[in-house]
C-alpha cells in the first residue's frame, strides 16, 4: 500500500465524527421542484381522457413501428410517479454525502421532456414526429459540436477563444466559394478548415506572440471577420452570383444500421460532415485523454511550467493546437453552406458559435459529454420548429427558445454540479 | 562527472542577480548553496536548468560547455531539478507526470501506461519510496509530491539533480528522509546542488558550500566552519537571533477561539475542532508545517472564510459571523501569508495602498469622495515611521523591493488603534534587516498588551516571538507549549506526535 | 520562464523586472491588456531617469525617441494601417479594378484603383468630418455633428465597458443590456403622457433601469456562484433578443396599423430634444454623454466607490482581505455598465417618429469594447474614440450612399485598428520602430559594463 493510501486512509480516521461535509440540497431542491411542476401542473391540466399521439418510423423504413397512441392523463401520473422516486434516490444520494450517478439526471431530463411533450400534446390530434425531431437535433446540433470541440482544443492548451462564431461563418464563407467555383461540394469541404485555421493562426499571434488578452482578440476576430464576410457578400458575392450556388454534400445511408428503428435514420442517414463529427468526437476523446499529444495538450493549459521544465514547448504547442482547433471551427462552418446547398449569407450563423462555447462548459471540457450538451441545445431548437409547424404553442416560441440559454446559464452557475476549466486557461506564458 | 560553472551574470533590467558566479561540482559530492531570500539562488539554478539564460558566462559539463536553451537541453544533458514550487500537473497521475515529455508510447501515440507505471515502480522500489503510479498528483501529500519530482528527474537519468529549498514544505522528519535519499544518491554517484539556507542542513549533509550573498559569491567553505560562520558569511554580518521583549505582565485572556472547524474544497477538513485562547500583551505562535490548516485559521479570523462550526471571541465581541469589513473596523490587524496575492494592489501607489481598509472612513473619504490630502499625507508620515524605502511617494507597490512592501503592510494594519494582531509569515521573502525591524514592531504591539497571533513555518521565528507555541497538524492543535520548547519537540509535533510522547522522543 | 511573483526566494528579484516580465494574473489581465501602451512611457520613463549621464539622448534626439516610442504615434500608426487595409479591401472588391486588372494595363489599373479609393474615402471623409462642396459654413460642419450623433451611443456604452474593464470585469451583454433598456424606454416614452421634461426624465430612468437589471443578472451571479460573466452576458443577449422580438409582437407594444415589429414614436416630451441652426443638428443626448464621461472620471478617479472597483479589479483578494466586499463590486461594475448601455438605449429610442424596432442594439454591444480598448479604458480617451468611431460609420453611411462602397468595410477598419492598437509590438514591428522596453535594458547594460 503507498503511503499516499495511508496519509488519506489515517485523516478519514482522524475526521470521522468531528466535523461532517454539509449536505448538498441543491440537487434533490430542483429535482423535487420540477416534480411537483409535473405532477401539479401536468397532470391535472392534461385533461381527463385525453390522448397524445407519437409517431416512430418514416415511409420506407424496413421495420415501421405503428403510431402510437398514449392516454395522457395516466402517463403523466406513471410518470410523476417515477420522477418522485428519482427524487427520493437523489435525496438519499444527498443525505448519504454522496454524488448521484450522472444515470439519475439523464433519466430524470429525460422523463422530463416526455412528460412536457405527452402534455403539450394532450389532446391534439396531430403526431408527433419523433425521428425525424430526433434527427432535425442532432443537425441542428452539428456545428455546435463542431464549435465546442474547437473551443475544447484551444482551452485544453490554455488559449480562450471566443472567435469561434467568426471561424464558423469564415469556414462557411470559403466553403460556399469553393464549393461554388470548384462545382464540388467536397472541395469546399476541403477549403473551410483553411478559412478557420488562418483566423486560428491570428488569434495564436496576437495572444501568443503579442500577449494580448485572449477573450479581447477572439471578440475582435468576430468583429473582423463578420464585417469582413458581409463586405465581401454585397460586393464579390453579389456582383458574382455564380461565386455562391455550392453544390449540397450527398446524404448517404450507413447499411444495416440505417435500418435500426428510430435510431438509424437519426444516425445513420446523414451526410459526409455528421460522419465527420461523429469521428472526430470518438478521435477526440480518445487522444486527448490517451494520447502523448493530449497528455502535452492538457499540461500546457493546466500547468504551463510543469511542461516548460520537462522541454514541451509550451507556447508552441498552444500556436499549433489554437490554429488546429481553428480548423476545426472552419470545418464546421462548411454545415451551414456546402452540408445543405445553401448559399451563404450574411451573419448565417447567428452566434452559435458562442453558443458552442456553452455547449463546452457544459460539457465539462470533454468530447464525450459536449455531444449531449449540444443534443440538448438542438433538441429545443428543433421542437421549437416542429411544435411551430404542428401550430402548437402553449408557450410562446421565443421563451421555449430560451430554454437552452437560461439551462446553460444555471449551468455556469455551478447549479448542476462543478465544472472545472484547465487551471491556466487564458493566461499567457511568458518564457 | 564533473560540473562547472564559470562567471555567470543574469540581469533583470538593472538589476544584476547574478554577478560572475563560478564554482565547480564533482561525481558524488552534495554542493551547498547557502543564501538568504533574494540573494540569487534559484534564478542561478534556473540558468543552469535552461528557463533563464544568462548574459555572461559558460557551464561546463566534462570541460564541455554547454549550450542550454531551455530545459529540453539541459535535460539532455543529464541535468535534473526538483524545484521549490512543484511542476507536477495536479490532475495528472503519478505515471503521466513522470513521464510527461519523455513519453512510452505505443501505435497513434497512445501512451504505454504500462510501461510509464514501472517506470515509477522501478525507480521508487530503489529508494524505498512506496509511491501509487495511478494516484492523482493533487491527492497526495506534499512531501510524495516532492518524491513524484525525483522520480521524475532520475526516470530522464539525470546525474546532476539540483533540489532548490527542498525542506520547506516537509516536517523535520520528512526531512531527515530526504537527506537520506540524497546521500543514497550521492552514493550513486551522482552530483547533487542543494540549495537552502537552512544551516542545520548543511551540516548534515553538504561535502563543499558555496555562500552567496546578493547576487556574488561570497566564499566556498567546508560544512564544518561553525554555524556562526556560516550565518555570518550569508548575511555579511552578526545576526541578532534574539528580539528583545518585556516579560509578560497580563493574565486576562482576550482572544479565545473554540472549536473551530472548517471543511476545506474537497470535503476534507481543514480545520478541526481548533481551540485556544491568548492573552492580554502574548504572543501565542501557530507554528507548523505548511498546509496543515495554518492559511485558513488566519482566514477564518479575519472572517474571509465562514467557519462550518466554533467560535472566536475577542473581548466580549463575537467575531465568528462578522465580515472582513466588521472584523477590521473592530481593531483586528491582519498580516496575510502572501503579500503580493492579499497584502497589496501591485498596481496602486504606496498613498493608495496605505489606505486600502480604510478607504471609506473618515478621515480618507468624504462622504462619497476620497480626500486625497488625507491619504497622501498618511503615506507620508508612515513611509518616515516605518522606514519604507521607495522611490518616490508615488511609486507602485510592485516597485518596491520584498521588504520594503511588507513593511507597507505592517505600517498600514499597525497604523490603526488595534485590539488584536493577526500577522502570518510576517517575514516571508524577506532581507534580514527587515525583519529584525518587524518582529521589533510585532513586539511592541505585544508590550503595548494587545494580544496577537504570529503564524509561522519557520521555526525560528517561532521561537524568536512566541510567548507560547502551538502546533498545528492536519487542521488540529497537536498541543500548546512555552514558548521555549525546545525544537526536536516541535519537530515532533509538527509530523503529529501529541506534546507529551514528543517530549520522550526528542 | 519560471514564475518569479510565487517564488519566494526570490522576491528582491521580482521587484526589479520591468512590469511586462511578471505574470499576469487572471484578474487583471483585462486591464492590462487593455492598457498595454501605458505600460511602454512607464519603463521608459525608470530608465531614463535612473541614467542620467553622458549616454543619455537630449534635446531633439531625445524628443524624437520619444514619439518614436510613445503611445500616441502607436495609435496613429495603428490608424494609418487600418486605413490602408481598408483601401486594399476597397479597390480588390471593386468591378472597375478587377476590369482593369484582367486588361492588363498597368498605368490604368493603377488610376483605376487610385480613382476607386480616393472616391470611397473622400465621401468617407466628408460624411465624418467636414463637407468642402457645401455652400454654406453650417453645410461645411454639418456632417461633424452628424458623427457627434452616430457617436453618442458608442460614448455611453464606451463608458459602461471602460468601468467594467476598470474592475476586471468583461461585459459582451452590452447588446442585451440595450435591448432591455430600450424596451423599458421606449414603453415609458410611447405609453405615457407625462409634462416635458419629466416624461423624458422618466423614460431616461426607465432605460437606466432597464439596462442595470440586465446588468444585475451577470453580476449577482458572479458575486454568489463564481458564474464567468463573459459566457453569462453572451446567454442573456441571445435571451434578450428573443426577448424583443415576443414583446414587439404583443399588442402593446404594436403600432396600430403596422405589421412588422415596431412601437408607436415616442411622446413628443419623452424625446431628446434637439437643437437646430441651419443643417446642424445636435441632440441634447451629446450633452448627457460628456456628462456622463465627467461622471465616469469621478467615479474611477475620485470616488471611494471607485478605489474599491479598481482595487478589486486589480487584484480582488488583496481587496478581499482589506475588507473590500469583493463580489458586491463585481455586482456594482455589471450594474453600473448595464445602466450606461441603458443610457445608449435612451439615445437610440427617444428620437422624434421612428418607434423602436428588434434591431436597437444594432452592433454597439461589440462596437463598445472596441472603443472601450482603443480609449484604454480612459473616460477622456473613451470619449475620444467614441468620437473616432462615430465618424468613421457617420462618413461610411456617406461612402456607402455614393461610392458603391459598403459600410461593412468600416467595421473591419474599426477591428484592425483596435487589434493593432492592442499589440504595440506588431506595430513596431510593422513599421520597424525601436521598442523602448529593450532600449531601457540595452541601456542599462550598458550602464553595467
Amino acid at each position: 500500500m503507498s503511503e499516499n493510501n495511508v496519509a488519506v486512509v489515517d485523516k478519514d480516521a482522524d475526521y470521522k465524527g468531528d466535523v461532517l461535509v454539509p449536505i448538498q440540497w441543491k440537487s434533490p431542491i430542483a429535482y423535487g421542484a420540477l416534480t411537483v411542476l409535473a405532477a401539479a401542473i401536468f397532470v391535472p391540466f392534461a385533461g381527463a381522457g385525453s390522448i397524445t399521439n407519437f409517431s416512430f418510423s418514416q415511409a420506407g423504413d424496413l421495420i415501421e413501428i405503428p403510431n402510437v397512441a398514449i392516454p395522457s392523463q395516466p402517463a403523466l401520473i406513471a410518470i410523476a410517479v417515477v420522477l418522485a422516486g428519482l427524487c427520493a434516490l437523489s435525496l438519499k444520494f444527498a443525505l448519504d454525502r454522496k454524488k448521484a450517478p450522472i444515470l439519475v439526471p439523464l433519466a430524470f431530463g429525460l422523463l422530463f421532456v416526455t412528460a412536457l411533450l405527452i402534455f403539450v400534446l394532450a389532446g391534439n390530434p396531430a403526431t408527433l414526429p419523433v425521428t425525424s425531431l430526433l434527427s432535425g437535433a442532432l443537425f441542428l446540433s452539428t456545428p455546435l459540436v463542431f464549435g465546442s470541440m474547437t473551443g475544447l482544443i484551444c482551452e485544453r492548451v490554455g488559449i480562450i477563444n471566443i472567435a469561434i462564431e467568426g471561424q464558423l461563418l469564415a469556414g462557411a464563407f470559403l466553403a460556399a466559394v469553393v464549393g461554388s467555383v470548384a462545382a464540388n461540394p467536397y472541395a469546399g469541404l476541403l477549403a473551410a478548415p483553411l478559412a478557420g485555421a488562418l483566423f486560428g493562426l491570428v488569434l495564436a499571434v496576437f495572444a501568443i506572440r503579442y500577449f494580448v488578452d485572449q477573450i479581447i482578440v477572439g471578440t475582435i476576430l468576430n468583429v473582423f471577420i463578420l464585417g469582413l464576410t458581409n463586405y465581401l457578400y454585397s460586393t464579390v458575392l453579389t456582383q458574382n452570383q455564380g461565386l455562391n450556388f455550392p453544390p449540397p454534400l450527398p446524404t448517404y445511408e450507413i447499411p444495416i444500421l440505417g435500418q435500426i428503428p428510430v435510431l438509424g435514420p437519426v444516425l445513420f442517414k446523414q451526410n459526409v460532415v455528421v460522419y465527420i463529427m461523429y469521428a472526430l468526437v470518438i478521435v477526440l476523446q480518445i487522444l486527448i485523454f490517451k494520447s502523448r499529444w493530449g497528455l502535452r495538450l492538457r499540461a500546457c493549459g493546466e500547468h504551463p511550467e510543469a511542461a516548460d521544465t520537462v522541454g514541451i514547448k509550451v507556447n508552441r504547442t498552444r500556436f499549433r493546437n489554437t490554429i488546429l482547433g481553428g480548423a476545426v471551427a472552419g470545418l464546421g462552418g462548411a454545415f451551414y453552406t456546402v452540408a445543405a446547398g445553401l448559399s451563404f449569407n450574411q451573419n448565417m450563423t447567428s452566434g452559435q458559435g458562442f453558443i458552442a462555447l456553452a455547449v463546452m462548459i457544459m460539457g465539462k471540457w470533454t468530447p464525450k459529454n459536449a455531444i449531449f450538451a449540444a443534443l440538448v441545445f438542438g433538441f429545443a431548437n428543433n421542437l421549437q420548429i416542429t411544435l411551430t409547424a404542428m401550430q402548437i404553442s402553449i408557450v410562446p416560441a421565443q421563451f421555449m427558445l430560451m430554454l437552452p440559454y437560461l439551462v446553460t446559464i444555471v449551468a455556469v452557475a455551478g447549479v448542476i454540479g462543478t465544472v472545472r476549466a484547465p487551471a491556466q486557461e487564458g493566461v499567457p506564458y511568458k518564457n | 562527472m564533473k560540473l562547472e560553472l564559470r562567471g555567470i551574470t543574469k540581469r533583470f533590467g538593472d538589476f544584476t542577480a547574478n554577478d560572475k558566479i563560478s564554482f565547480t561540482v564533482h561525481s558524488g559530492e552534495i554542493h551547498a548553496l547557502l543564501g538568504e531570500n533574494g540573494a540569487g539562488k534559484s534564478t542561478l539554478m534556473n540558468v543552469l536548468y535552461g528557463l533563464l539564460h544568462a548574459e555572461e558566462g559558460e557551464i561546463l559539463i566534462d570541460d564541455v560547455p554547454q549550450h542550454f536553451s531551455n530545459p529540453g537541453d539541459s535535460m539532455a544533458a543529464g541535468i535534473g531539478m526538483v524545484h521549490q514550487h512543484f511542476m507536477l500537473v495536479p490532475v495528472f497521475t503519478v505515471a503521466q507526470n513522470v513521464v510527461l515529455g519523455n513519453e512510452p508510447t505505443s501505435a497513434g501515440g497512445i501512451i504505454d501506461l504500462g510501461k510509464a507505471r514501472e517506470k515509477v515502480k522501478e525507480i521508487s522500489d530503489r529508494f524505498g519510496f512506496e509511491v501509487d503510479p495511478d494516484a492523482l498528483v493533487e491527492d497526495l501529500p506534499v512531501g510524495v509530491q516532492q518524491r513524484v519530482e525525483i522520480i521524475k528527474a532520475l526516470s530522464r537519468d539525470a546525474e546532476i539533480l539540483i533540489l532548490d529549498e527542498p525542506s520547506a514544505v516537509l516536517t523535520p522528519q520528512e526531512t531527515d528522509e530526504l537527506m537520506k535519499t540524497m546521500l543514497q544518491l550521492k552514493n550513486e554517484g551522482k552530483i547533487i546542488i542543494f540549495i537552502t539556507h537552512k544551516l542545520r542542513e548543511i551540516k548534515e549533509v553538504a561535502d563543499v558550500v558555496t555562500v552567496i550573498r546578493r547576487g556574488k559569491v561570497v566564499d566556498t567553505v567546508s560544512p564544518k566552519e561553525t554555524q556562526e560562520k556560516l550565518a555570518e558569511l550569508m548575511v555579511g554580518r552578526a545576526v541578532l537571533l534574539n528580539v528583545h521583549k518585556e516579560p509578560q505582565k497580563y493574565d486576562e485572556v482576550l482572544l479565545k477561539v473554540e472549536n473551530l472547524s472548517l471543511i476545506g474544497e474537497k470535503g476534507v477538513p481543514a480545520l478541526n475542532n481548533v481551540s485556544f485562547e491568548v492573552k492580554k500583551g502574548e504572543i501565542l505562535s501557530i507554528a507548523g508545517v505548511q498546509g496543515n490548516g495554518q492559511t485558513e485559521l488566519a482566514e477564518v479570523l479575519l472572517g474571509l472564510t465562514k467557519p462550518t462550526s466554533g467560535e472566536v471571541t475577542l473581548g466580549n465581541i463575537d467575531l465568528t459571523h462578522k465580515s472582513v469589513k466588521q472584523t477590521l473596523s473592530t481593531g483586528v490587524g491582519y498580516i496575510p501569508e502572501d503579500r503580493n496575492t492579499d497584502g497589496l494592489v501591485g498596481d496602486f501607489t504606496l498613498p493608495e495602498n496605505l489606505v486600502l481598509d480604510q478607504s471609506d472612513v473618515s478621515p480618507f473619504a468624504k462622504w462619497l469622495n476620497l480626500n486625497l490630502p488625507a491619504i497622501n499625507s498618511n503615506a507620508i508620515n508612515l513611509i518616515k515611521q516605518f522606514d519604507i524605502r521607495a522611490g518616490s511617494a508615488h511609486s507602485t507597490a510592485s516597485q518596491l523591493s520584498g521588504g520594503n512592501q511588507q513593511k507597507v503592510v505592517v505600517a498600514r494594519e499597525l497604523s490603526r488603534d488595534l485590539k488584536l494582531l493577526v500577522a502570518a509569515q510576517p517575514t516571508r521573502g524577506v532581507d534580514v534587516g527587515s525583519i529584525e525591524f518587524i518582529h521589533q514592531q510585532i513586539v511592541n504591539e505585544r508590550d503595548k498588551g494587545i494580544p496577537v497571533v504570529v503564524i509561522s513555518t519557520e521555526l525560528d521565528e517561532v521561537s524568536a516571538l512566541a510567548d507560547r507555541i502551538a502546533v498545528m497538524f492536519h487542521g488540529k492543535i497537536i498541543g500548546i507549549v512555552p514558548g521555549d520548547t525546545d525544537r526536536n519537540t516541535l519537530g515532533l509535533m509538527m509530523a503529529g506526535i501529541p506534546p507529551e510522547q514528543a517530549r520522550k522522543e526528542a | 520562464m519560471v514564475d518569479n511573483n510565487k517564488d519566494t526566494s526570490s522576491g528582491n528579484v521580482t521587484k526589479t523586472i520591468p512590469p511586462d516580465v511578471e505574470t499576469v494574473t487572471d484578474a487583471d489581465e483585462a486591464i492590462e491588456i487593455a492598457t498595454p501602451v501605458e505600460d511602454a512611457p512607464k519603463v521608459e520613463k525608470k530608465a531614463t531617469g535612473a541614467h542620467k549621464d553622458e549616454d543619455e539622448p537630449t534635446g531633439a534626439k531625445a524628443i524624437a525617441l520619444k514619439i518614436v516610442t510613445g503611445s500616441g504615434l502607436i495609435s496613429v500608426l495603428s490608424v494609418v494601417a487600418a486605413l490602408i487595409f481598408g483601401a486594399i479591401l476597397i479597390a480588390a472588391a471593386n468591378a472597375e479594378v478587377q476590369a482593369a486588372a484582367v486588361s492588363g494595363n498597368i498605368g490604368k489599373f493603377f488610376s483605376t484603383v487610385g480613382k476607386v479609393i480616393g472616391s470611397a474615402y473622400y465621401a468617407l471623409f466628408q460624411g465624418a468630418i467636414v463637407n468642402p462642396d457645401a455652400h454654406n459654413f453650417a453645410a461645411f460642419i454639418a456632417p461633424l455633428f452628424d458623427s457627434l450623433k452616430v457617436a453618442t451611443p458608442l460614448i455611453f456604452m464606451g463608458l459602461g465597458l471602460a468601468v467594467g474593464f476598470r474592475s476586471a470585469l468583461f461585459n459582451i451583454g452590452g447588446q442585451g443590456q440595450i435591448i432591455v433598456g430600450g424596451i423599458f424606454a421606449s414603453y415609458v416614452g410611447f405609453a405615457f403622457d407625462l409634462p416635458p421634461v419629466i416624461h423624458l426624465i422618466a423614460a431616461i430612468i426607465a432605460a437606466v433601469i432597464g439596462g442595470m437589471l440586465w446588468g444585475f443578472i451577470p453580476g449577482i451571479l458572479k458575486a454568489k456562484t463564481g458564474a464567468n460573466e463573459v459566457i453569462v452576458t453572451i446567454m442573456l443577449n441571445s435571451i434578450a433578443l428573443l426577448l424583443i422580438s415576443w414583446v414587439l409582437a404583443q399588442p402593446a407594444f404594436q403600432r396600430p396599423g403596422e405589421n412588422r415589429p415596431l412601437t408607436p414614436a415616442m411622446h413628443d416630451n419623452a424625446i431628446y430634444p434637439i437643437i437646430r441652426i441651419g443643417e446642424i443638428q445636435l441632440s441634447v443626448a451629446f450633452f448627457l454623454a460628456i456628462a456622463a464621461v465627467i461622471l465616469t472620471w469621478w467615479l474611477l478617479e475620485r470616488s471611494t466607490l471607485g478605489f474599491k472597483l479598481r482595487a478589486t479589479g486589480l487584484n480582488p483578494d488583496a481587496a478581499k482581505s482589506a475588507g473590500i466586499n469583493a463580489s458586491m463590486m463585481s455586482v456594482w461594475a455589471l450594474m453600473i455598465s448595464g445602466g450606461f448601455a441603458g443610457l445608449a438605449a435612451s439615445s437610440a429610442v427617444l428620437i422624434p417618429a421612428t418607434g423602436m424596432a428588434s434591431g436597437v442594439a444594432s452592433s454597439y454591444g461589440f462596437d463598445a469594447i472596441m472603443v472601450a480598448l482603443l480609449g484604454r479604458s480612459k473616460p477622456l480617451g473613451t470619449f475620444l474614440s467614441a468620437l473616432l468611431l462615430g465618424a468613421l460609420r457617420s462618413g461610411g453611411y456617406l461612402m456607402q450612399a455614393t461610392t458603391s462602397t459598403p459600410i461593412d468595410v468600416v467595421s473591419v477598419i474599426q477591428a484592425v485598428v483596435v487589434m493593432f492598437i492592442a499589440a504595440p509590438p506588431f506595430i513596431r514591428a510593422l513599421f520597424r520602430l525601436p521598442d523602448p522596453e529593450k532600449l531601457a535594458l540595452r541601456k542599462a547594460a550598458k550602464e553595467v559594463a
